[in-house]
């Protein structure tokens, strides 16, 4: 073996030593002073004009609790319409059939371009376009029957999400790398067939985020349905103040009541999130 | 008298003004081992792409097993065949990508059954059987429980080699199959391949591996600007080309 050449002098040996720690001391002071600032705002709305005991004694009223119900149970059909819907307009979007892909940009165009207000109205005042609905000949009923708080706020929020959702699938579909439709066809799957089992599992990685988003925005979204009179979280603190007069402390108790909601959505969206990155982490397993 | 398993008949193929393949035709005999090489761009993949429908030609004809490719001819006119029936077509042949493009979210055995259960509906059972007998067969017995992202170039495209030998083709096509390898692990894939060349298998490969062409190929095509230039056993075109291209071709890539 060939001996290896002398090293040049001046290059001390660094190996035992640590590196110090800094001070950090701008951190320290700023940290302070945020403190400080929370409680003066803390100390402010102590003092203000809320009577608090009202706000802890209406936390867990029944109304309250039916209505947070409600708005979990609301948000939860809304999504799952408009995450359905979502997807079927997305494949539209993509579809070399034109006539699909008009009808699917069309839905987009129209749902995201009116308020979602507006469109809560309109379902739930369906009655005054159409009196009677149905199916002629075969079922029929009056509209004000069948057009409950309950169903237009459904539709109404379920199809508007679906405008917005689609929006999110088609980005993620398109994240997917062409390869992988080619790869599908080359063992004989179909358009569809190859979106469900290849392009669609991999497009879920990429929009689960967005979609994360979104399920937040329609929690607080519902809050909406409270013009069209659906019993959720809002509206009940609205009826219980209309009746005593407390009105900021029960918008604190339905406040406080969204924010305990959507702290709970965050993990739950990074448990999805772990379980589609199957296979993309490279000591998965 | 035997027929060619791929009969190609005056083929042409624009990317807008760009004329991938200038009427061109070509047999394919059962068993055959065929090498495609040229410059990129000089059409070898897009003649592959073609062959199992990925690009769809603009004029003339492609007979796979006797069968015409993409289209019905009925009272004088060409109909184009719907999806079901294209699907149906392409598993006749088997394709290896460049880029293997193996389902990332699939283990290796799932890559593998994936076709023959969703496609062709068979048995669970048989399929992982067979499946895990051709992972032996490429060398990746341990490998069955592995995402692509855990196996290295080399193991996710005898994987893909695998996944394309699981739907049971007539005819294999290789799209560059080593070009996306570390030069190490070039040699694993080929080994899988002259094994399947061995067995019989009707193949056809697009490669700059003349090293590989000239041992295994039993016949080589030399294809530029679209066109085939020239094509004969391995040791003529490539131990004696003709043409100047072809020479020209040869004493760049040596």
């Amino acid at each position: 073996m060939r001996p290896a050449p002398a090293l040049a002098e001046g290059f001390p040996d660094l190996s035992g030593m640590r590196i110090a720690r800094e001070p950090h001391w701008f951190r320290w002071i700023s940290a302070a002073l945020i403190v400080l600032v929370l409680a003066a705002i803390v100390r402010a709305f102590a003092n203000g004009q809320i009577e608090w005991s009202y706000v802890s004694r209406f936390l867990t009223a029944k109304v309250i609790l039916e209505g947070i119900v409600n708005t979990m149970v609301m948000a939860v059909l809304a999504m799952a319409l408009g995450i359905l819907l979502g997807i079927v307009v997305a494949i539209m979007r993509l579809s070399p059939n034109p006539v699909l892909k008009t009808v699917a940009a069309g839905y987009t165009w129209l749902f995201r371009g009116t308020p979602l207000i507006l469109q809560l109205l309109l379902w739930f005042n369906l009655a005054l376009v159409f009196p009677t609905i149905g199916i002629p000949g075969l079922w029929s009923a009056r509209a004000v029957d069948v057009m409950t708080p309950f169903l237009a706020a459904l539709l109404g929020l379920g199809i508007n999400q679906g405008a917005y959702t689609s929006e999110v699938m088609r980005a993620g579909m398109l994240s997917v790398d062409i390869g992988q439709y080619e790869a599908a066809q080359a063992i004989g799957m179909g358009r569809l067939r190859a979106l469900r089992r290849i392009v669609l599992p991999q497009a879920m990685r990429v929009v689960i985020p967005p979609l994360g988003n979104e399920f937040i925005g329609m929690v607080k979204a519902t809050s909406l349905a409270s013009v069209i009179q659906y019993p959720e979280l809002l509206h009940n603190a609205e009826n219980i103040y209309y009746a005593n007069s407390r009105v900021i402390e029960l918008l604190i108790v339905a406040g406080l009541w969204y924010l305990l909601v959507v702290s709970f959505l965050t993990p739950l969206q990074m448990l999805l999130e772990r379980r589609f990155a199957r296979g993309t982490l490279r000591l998965a397993r | 008298m035997t027929k060619p398993l791929v009969a190609i008949r005056s083929v042409s193929k624009n990317f807008g003004e760009f004329q991938a393949l200038k009427n061109v035709s070509l047999d394919v005999w059962p068993g055959e081992v065929m090498c495609l090489i040229g410059a990129s761009g000089s059409g070898k993949t897009t003649l592959l792409r073609c062959i199992n429908q990925l690009a769809v030609i603009d004029s003339g004809g492609i007979w796979l097993d006797g069968e015409l490719l993409g289209v019905r001819e009925q009272g004088g006119r060409l109909h184009r065949l719907g999806e079901r029936e294209i699907s149906r077509q392409r598993l006749k042949t088997g394709m290896v990508f460049q880029r293997f493009n193996l389902f990332p979210h699939k283990t290796a055995l799932e890559n593998i059954i994936e076709g023959p259960l969703q496609v062709q509906g068979r048995k669970a059972d048989e399929v992982c059987a067979e499946a895990l007998e051709l992972l032996r067969r490429v060398g990746l017995s341990a490998k069955a429980d592995s995402y692509p992202a855990q196996l290295s170039g080399g193991q996710q495209q005898r994987v893909a080699i695998a996944r394309a030998l699981a739907m049971k083709p007539m005819l294999m096509l290789f799209d560059e199959p080593t070009s996306a390898l570390d030069p190490e692990l070039v040699g694993e894939v080929l080994a899988v391949m002259k094994e399947l060349a061995k067995s019989g298998m009707t193949m056809m490969v697009v490669t700059h591996e003349l090293g590989f062409a000239r041992e295994v190929a039993d016949r080589v095509v030399y294809m530029d600007q679209g066109a085939i230039v020239e094509q004969g056993r391995a040791s003529d075109v490539l131990g004696a080309p003709r043409e100047e291209r072809t020479k020209a071709f040869l004493s760049a890539v040596i």
